[in-house]
């Protein structure tokens, strides 16, 4: 068989702003634009992959959120309708899509084989978490592409960044292993947000534009430093900084995903592509690419 | 009708085990049999209203407030979807929602209702009302736990809540679904082997158990931020039910505890406790929270709501909403046939906010001043030392109509039961159009007579007052 390999790693936040202003037809609710500046970084995400060829997409989101380990959707099939618990008003998007269940079970062998905790999620009533779907609709609107979907594993809660990265990190060289022997061809996605401040109100019209912006100074500044690592390739050093980022910039990263990706990616040393930075209520959103097909063995 | 109230309070655990595998563990056993016990002493309460406040919901933008009549999904909890699906059908009061909704405005909340099919209600919401209302014969209304709130907010949010109950006439329970100390296991357990996950935390939760069955409720909710600290995980929503449920029980500490049960589930305190609101003599308390009637913390984060202020540079800005100078502020005068709000601004005077004469209401001059902050919407017209600022007339003037709203809702009128107005403003060339403007949205369509005058100042740093002589409600 031949050796699978994953053609690109991506930072893809999962606001379900983006999916409500997007006006796709599994949305219920209408929106009358916003948050242009991202969209069009999705747009070139995926004009970036157009042309790739993959045969499947490993998500972790954040907010399918774990407390006992990670868990793995584990079911051919999730068709459902999805509410945003916090955001109901901007997001009830009517999701179908398939489970790469085989490399699924095979990431999930081998993280259990590495010592971690891990259990397949096998419960057909099960509903898919909004950011799989907001992250997903986003990257591959058409949803033509089986995924794995991981959970976010909230160790960060229970123990420290630190603790956190370790098992992110481990969890990440498992998924690694598993998609080189597993011969397919993979897009690794981490679903989450730099600087995750929220506004506490919402403009009368959400979409209005003319109210958003980073919630502070000290958010731009953390979530610029993180993007001139990832341009300039210095993963590391974003691995180096990752407790201080997460607990200053109150980011997204506690729920493991960033440290995930650069660990799945081999903590490439080749610049990330940002295909986009914006906010949303007040949060900072890059969207991002490690083109790795274009950079094998390219990592530190 | 007479006045409503709380008939008692319940704290129940969150995790689905209760509901689902009670029997694979003794202590998960003894948590049910003590939510059945529970749900007896609420039947026999005859409450007819269950008001829970879940851990297990979070929120963003303010509290929320489920609405749905009728909401019915399915639930499967995240870490625990191994035990089974719970299929739910609730009888929620969508009229309860939309008073609380309301009454949270009144009081300075950021709030809405939730009304869409297919919402996921929360695995604690769905384990309280599963349990404690099995037969769905009691109304319910459920209420998220906001990720950004502190105390003040959190007490606020139980006044508004029982601003309604006392209004509506209901007798109401409270419910805080929450686990004590929330640390899990973090591996997969058998679960004959479940137990507190250590020992600190165990001690920890009887200290909590000893209080609530002693009824020294308050006092546990003035322990919540070092008991956050001690045994709770560190997650976004922190330990804040014991303040809602303090609020709700208005701050009391001789309440009559009863500790129904108190086991692990996976590693976490669950436990259910029942609070009679019959004194128990326990009582004395060291009360030393801010006891806030109105939230007036950080909710303004985007810009002045009804269109951004025009700026100038050569002017400094305002803030939105700067906290006036001026004059002291007086407590209403309190004297025969007055009528005082406290969520209208106190005077600068001794007077009281209006008086009933006859058929009459006499509403003193009423300003754009907030109840609580005293800041001023819009912004000052100048700063401390007299130099004028920037400030938006509409937004002072839609303060104005909501204060005289608030006075009239006091008398038991509203804004419908203004007769005749006069307007002062201080600069009439700048303003009266944008006053014009907001006058015809809100009083114009009431439709009261109105003389406008210019006039030199006011005694605070506002642009616009009006005086106000109003219907009075028949039978108050």
């Amino acid at each position: 068989m031949t050796q699978g390999e994953i053609v690109a790693g991506c930072l893809a936040p999962h606001p379900p702003h983006l999916v409500y202003a997007e006006n796709p037809p599994q949305n219920e609710p209408v929106a009358e634009g916003g948050w242009e500046q991202l969209r069009w970084g999705y747009e070139r995400l995926r004009a970036s992959l157009k042309d790739v060829e993959y045969d499947a997409i490993v998500l972790l989101s954040p907010h399918w959120q774990t407390y006992i380990g990670t868990h793995f959707l584990g079911l051919p099939n999730f068709k459902s309708l999805s509410v945003d618990p916090v955001f109901p008003n901007l997001f009830r998007y009517h999701y179908d899509l398939n489970i790469d269940v085989d490399l699924s079970t095979k990431i999930h062998d081998k993280a259990a084989e590495a010592g971690l905790t891990v259990k397949m999620m096998e419960n057909p009533d099960f509903r898919v978490d909004y950011g799989t779907i907001t992250t997903g609709h986003m990257v591959n609107p058409v949803w033509d592409k089986p995924l794995v979907v991981v959970s976010s594993n909230r160790s960060r809660d229970y123990y420290s960044v630190e603790v956190m990265q370790e098992m992110m990190i481990e969890l990440g060289r498992v998924t690694r292993e598993a998609i080189l022997e597993s011969g397919k061809k993979v897009v690794v996605i981490a679903s989450n947000s730099l600087s995750h401040r929220h506004f506490t109100t919402e403009s009368e019209i959400p979409e209005d534009m003319s109210k958003e912006h980073i919630a502070s100074h000290a958010m731009h500044l953390w979530d610029m430093r993180m993007i001139e690592y990832i341009r300039s390739g210095q993963s590391q050093r974003i691995l180096d900084e990752m407790p201080e980022f997460t607990e200053q910039a109150i980011a997204e990263s506690d729920g493991g995903g960033l440290s995930w990706l650069l660990s799945t990616l081999d903590t490439p040393s080749y610049p990330g592509i940002l295909h986009g930075y914006g906010t949303i209520i007040g949060t900072g959103n890059a969207i991002v690419e490690w083109p790795e097909r274009n950079h094998k063995g390219a990592s530190q | 009708m007479s006045e409503g109230r709380l008939v008692g309070s319940f704290i129940v655990p969150v995790h689905p085990h209760t509901v689902l595998v009670p029997e694979q563990n003794e202590g998960w056993q003894r948590l049910r049999d003590a939510f059945d016990d529970a749900a007896q002493r609420i039947k026999d309460s005859n409450a007819d209203l269950l008001v829970i406040y879940s851990t297990t919901w979070p929120s963003i933008i303010g509290h929320q407030i489920q609405a749905d009549p009728n909401p019915e999904w399915v639930m499967v909890d995240h870490d625990f979807h191994d035990l089974g699906s719970i299929p739910y059908s609730f009888n929620i009061d969508s009229e309860f929602a939309h008073a609380w909704d309301e009454a949270n405005k009144k009081r300075g909340l950021k709030s809405r209702t939730i009304n869409y099919t297919g919402f996921p209600i929360d695995v604690g919401s769905v384990v309280a009302l599963k349990l404690l209302n099995p037969d769905n014969a009691i109304p319910a209304v459920i209420v998220s736990s906001n990720v950004y709130a502190n105390r003040s907010e959190t007490t606020v949010l139980a006044k508004s809540c029982l601003d309604v109950i006392k209004a509506t006439g209901r007798k109401a329970v409270a419910v805080t679904a929450m686990s004590l100390s929330n640390r899990m296991f973090t591996t997969a357990i058998d679960p004959k082997d479940d137990k507190i996950h250590s020992l600190k935390d165990d001690e920890w939760n009887r200290k909590i158990l000893e209080f609530l069955g002693e009824g020294r409720l308050e006092d546990v909710g003035q322990l919540s931020r070092t008991i956050h600290k001690q045994i709770r995980v560190q997650k976004v929503v922190a330990f804040k039910p014991m303040w809602w449920l303090a609020g709700m029980n208005e701050n009391r500490n001789n309440l009559t505890g009863d500790v129904l049960a108190y086991e692990a589930i996976h590693g976490a305190g669950g436990a259910v406790v029942h609070l009679d609101p019959t004194p128990s003599g326990a009582g004395d308390k060291e009360y030393d929270e801010d006891d806030v009637e109105f939230f007036s913390g950080e909710r303004n984060v985007l810009d002045a709501e009804g269109g951004a202020p025009s700026f100038d540079a050569q002017i400094p800005q305002p803030s939105k909403a700067s906290t006036s100078s001026g004059p002291a502020l007086w407590e209403p005068t309190t004297g025969e046939s007055s009528v005082n709000s406290d969520a209208a601004p106190k005077p600068v005077g001794m007077y009281p906010h209006a008086r009933r004469v006859g058929d009459l209401l006499y509403l003193s001059g009423v300003g754009p001043r907030q109840p609580g902050t005293n800041a001023i919407p819009g912004g000052p017209i100048c700063d401390d030392q007299g130099a004028p600022l920037n400030y938006d007339i509409k937004a002072q003037t839609r303060a104005v109509v909501d204060n005289i709203t608030r006075i009239l809702e006091e008398a038991g009128g509203s804004i419908d039961d203004v007769l005749d107005v006069t307007s002062f403003l201080v600069d009439m060339d700048r303003d009266f159009a944008g006053y014009n403007e907001v006058w015809a949205d809100t009083l114009g369509k009431v439709g009261p007579t109105r003389t406008t005058l210019a006039i030199r100042a006011l005694p605070t740093p506002i642009a616009v007052e009006m005086k106000v002589i109003a219907r009075a409600p028949k039978g108050n």
